[in-house]
């Protein structure tokens, strides 16, 4: 079934709902995630009733959320939904009521790309560690520059007697008094394309 | 009670096998021993087997095909490789590193350098006892310590090395028929040679 | 000097034995019976479970992240150390959502080479499941080493095709890295003929081993809904009687060329787990056959894209997405693409079986004892590498 076929069906179940459709998916508002979802997986036409895969894609502009369905009875699909959010404050209401496959891929997808699934019964950061800061999938997450020697680094390297150079010193110094941290730039996506 | 005890005929049955039947890697027979005692014996090595690399050099080892284009070292996935080019007295870029460093402790040995390397120069070795006292002394390898010859490549890999070698002389031999071509259409100047620096 | 003497003697009526209190127990990170380092938050009532909470993340090296600042060719290893047991079908559904991005056609001699490798990396996966199973039940390395034997033949097989025994790196986009030799063929024929009679005999040590029966049948029971529901794949939900395979479902690469059965569970115990890895594995022996027997001559990479494999950078998908998915031995193994167009994708995802199979941990392990979490762990068959990305 292509897309164009379940917007159809969709909107006739749902009369005035915005869907549109991007490239093999269907975009929804975030209000409506829930009744779709709950349509697909119920309906006797659909039978959508596995939920394959969750997962949050940065746009810049905002922050996507993909969801693919699949039906296990009848061997269709995929249906993939979209739900966008703003970065400032991405909230999407939470699919595991209707689908426990969604627990930990939430989680996930909380903890890379810090959307919130509301009414998700334990949203915690599922990898990194509790009180990490950030969510490392986002394109604007500076890792760690590991290049730049922090002043933890220089003293570490003296007590195992290793001279480290003045102005290495001087710069995990001024970093240390400046209350920062040595961030990478992140490079460019397809910068050093030939 | 009757499956236990055909479990115990079954691990007796492979104890006694394992005597008898011949071992690895002879034989494909489920029962002989498989484990081999290492350092004392060894496996024969398998020509595809991949490890660290190392830089191929044409008869003596000035002569590196390696000529420092950087792109083993872009393609690294886990960018272990460090290239510095090398400079003639005046400050010309030659063709040929000055510094190749590969860092062994961060290698993944996926073999990608060796795909991508245009002019054949980096290869998958053998080697694989590297071991060393100390971490950033003897694991990270310098040019002249990653240096092999043909040869050496030849020995391990004949198959690899048989099929390279004919595409090189193909290519050779394409590369002179497009100079004599070049020559004869630059018929006027006829006895300049191919400048050696791009 | 007398002795010094306890005030009071408690007896076995007394209030303070009587009274029970919940008792927190980590199982793990470092804990052979986690298959890595994996930690089960555990809250018992004498020896049974009431609550187990999963804490992951020990060996999380954001593997999205690395992808996404890296060339579609060189996340290829990377994928080998996400289920390090299975590295050939890892390999398999990245190669298959690339392929799919970016619309390449495969040769038909690399699509039996990857089909012939895929099952091999499952009778690998499989053989050393069961192995480790019978370990967490007490059972030690007598049946793991056994399954290793074969294993390793298997392993040396993938040394002479790809390079490297577990980190094979082996399937390019458009084909595979290199050609089977005659030679290989002839020892994958080999070991094929033999497997069987390995099979039989480890059947016969386990299947009806009374010890087995008692500790895995009704233990750790998943139901056919909550299987589906809670997105279970692999032979996890095929032991609970959800007939769902992808290699039936959307039959990628050449699998509908092939007969096979799909072994179905009728209970969902730890029994039915290893009953239906044990039948996977003879209807992978079935296709291994097959393809081994059709096998065609040819080129096993497409031309069009063998230069491509040269040169990583200048491979640029158009625009777009693709969701790439095959049965890898532990579920469904998902690939989400997106590109930009560029070199580098802009966003990577992966479906990993072993992180989403574990949803329902809590729910088998309920009522429990301790003992019986270590095998249903077991039975569940989660590869670290894969679970913490």
């Amino acid at each position: 079934m292509n897309p164009a076929e379940i917007k159809t069906k969709l909107e006739s179940e749902f009369p005035g709902i915005p869907i549109q459709i991007v490239g093999e998916g269907l975009l929804l508002g975030p209000e409506d995630l829930v009744r779709v979802a709950r349509f697909l997986k119920e309906s006797g036409e659909f039978k959508m009733n596995y939920l394959s895969s969750i997962t949050a894609v940065d746009y810049l502009e905002h922050l996507e959320s993909v969801y693919h369905l699949y039906s296990v009875d009848q061997r269709t699909g995929p249906v993939v939904l979209r739900v966008r959010v703003p970065r400032d404050n991405p909230r999407i209401p939470s699919l595991v009521h209707l689908f426990r496959s969604a627990e930990f891929q939430e989680r996930e997808a909380y903890d890379m790309m810090g959307i919130r699934y509301e009414g998700h019964p334990d949203l915690r950061r599922i990898f990194m560690w509790e009180g990490f800061e950030g969510y490392p999938l986002r394109k604007d997450y500076l890792p760690e520059n590991e290049d730049v020697l922090e002043w933890d680094d220089v003293e570490w390297l003296e007590r195992h007697g290793v001279t480290v150079p003045a102005e290495y010193k001087q710069y995990a110094q001024d970093l240390k008094a400046a209350g920062k941290e040595a961030r990478a730039e992140r490079p460019k996506p397809g910068a050093e394309a030939v | 009670m009757l499956g236990v005890l055909r479990g115990m005929g079954i691990t007796l049955k492979n104890f006694l096998a394992s005597y008898v039947l011949p071992r690895r890697p002879d034989s494909l027979e489920t029962g002989g021993i498989v484990t081999v005692q290492y350092p004392e014996e060894r496996l024969p090595e398998k020509e595809n087997f991949r490890n660290f690399p190392f830089l191929v050099f044409d008869g003596t080892v000035d002569n590196i095909r390696c000529v420092s284009c950087d792109i083993c070292a872009k393609e690294c996935p886990p960018k272990c490789i460090y290239i510095v080019r090398d400079t003639d007295s005046e400050g010309k870029p030659l063709k040929r590193p000055k510094v190749f460093d590969i860092d062994f402790t961060v290698c993944m040995n996926c073999g990608i350098c060796e795909e991508a390397c245009p002019f054949d120069a980096i290869f998958m070795d053998h080697e694989f006892e590297i071991g060393g006292p100390e971490r950033q002394k003897s694991l990270v390898y310098h040019r002249d310590d990653l240096l092999k010859s043909t040869a050496h490549f030849q020995k391990i890999r004949p198959t690899d090395f048989a099929a390279i070698e004919e595409r090189r002389k193909k290519d050779a031999e394409k590369k002179a028929a497009a100079q004599a071509t070049v020559q004869a259409a630059a018929q006027p100047k006829p006895q300049t040679p191919p400048s050696p620096q791009p | 000097m007398s002795p010094p003497v306890l005030e009071k003697t408690f007896q076995a009526s007394d209030p303070v034995l009587q009274d029970t209190e919940t008792f927190e127990v980590n199982l793990g990170p470092q804990h052979p019976s986690t298959h890595g380092v994996f930690r089960m938050n555990v809250k018992l009532e004498g020896e049974t479970i009431v609550s187990l909470k999963p804490v992951m993340g020990y060996l999380h090296r954001n593997h999205e992240q690395i992808a996404e600042n890296m060339s579609y060719l060189g996340s290829m290893p990377y994928t080998d150390r996400l289920d390090y047991f299975n590295s050939m079908s890892n390999n398999f559904g990245y190669a298959l959502a690339v392929e799919r991005l970016a619309k390449i056609d495969v040769p038909e001699r690399a699509q039996y080479v990857r089909v012939i490798m895929a099952e091999l990396t499952r009778l690998v996966n499989h053989v050393s499941v069961i192995g480790f199973l019978l370990n967490d039940l007490g059972a030690f390395f007598t049946p793991v080493l056994y399954a290793f034997r074969e294993r390793e033949k298997i392993l040396d097989v993938f040394e002479e095709v790809a390079g490297s025994r577990m980190m094979c790196n082996y399937l390019r986009f458009g084909g595979v890295k290199r050609d089977l030799t005659p030679a290989v063929t002839e020892r994958i024929k080999k070991i094929v003929r033999g497997f069987p009679k390995f099979l039989d005999e480890f059947e016969g040590l386990l299947t009806r081993n009374e010890i087995l029966c008692i500790r895995c049948q009704k233990v750790g029971v998943l139901p056919y809904d909550l299987a589906v529901n809670a997105g279970i794949t692999g032979p996890m939900a095929r032991a609970s009687g959800v007939n769902y395979d992808l290699r039936k479902v959307d039959r990628y690469s050449i699998y509908d060329r092939f007969k096979f059965k799909i072994p179905l569970g009728k209970i969902g115990d730890v029994y039915d787990r290893y009953l239906v890895r044990i039948l996977e594995m003879r209807e992978s022996l079935k296709i291994l056959e097959q393809a081994l027997k059709e096998i065609p001559a040819g080129p096993v990479m497409n031309p069009k894209f063998a230069a491509l494999a040269k040169a990583p950078r200048n491979f640029k998908p158009p625009k777009g997405e693709a969701y790439g998915r095959v049965e890898a031995p532990k579920g469904e193994l998902g690939f989400y693409l997106v590109s930009d167009g560029t070199a580098q994708p802009w966003r990577y995802h992966v479906r990993a079986p072993s992180l989403i199979n574990l949803t329902v941990l809590e729910d088998l392990c309920l009522g429990h004892k301790v003992a019986d979490a270590v095998i249903i762990l077991g039975s569940i068959d989660i590869v670290l590498g894969e679970l913490d990305h």
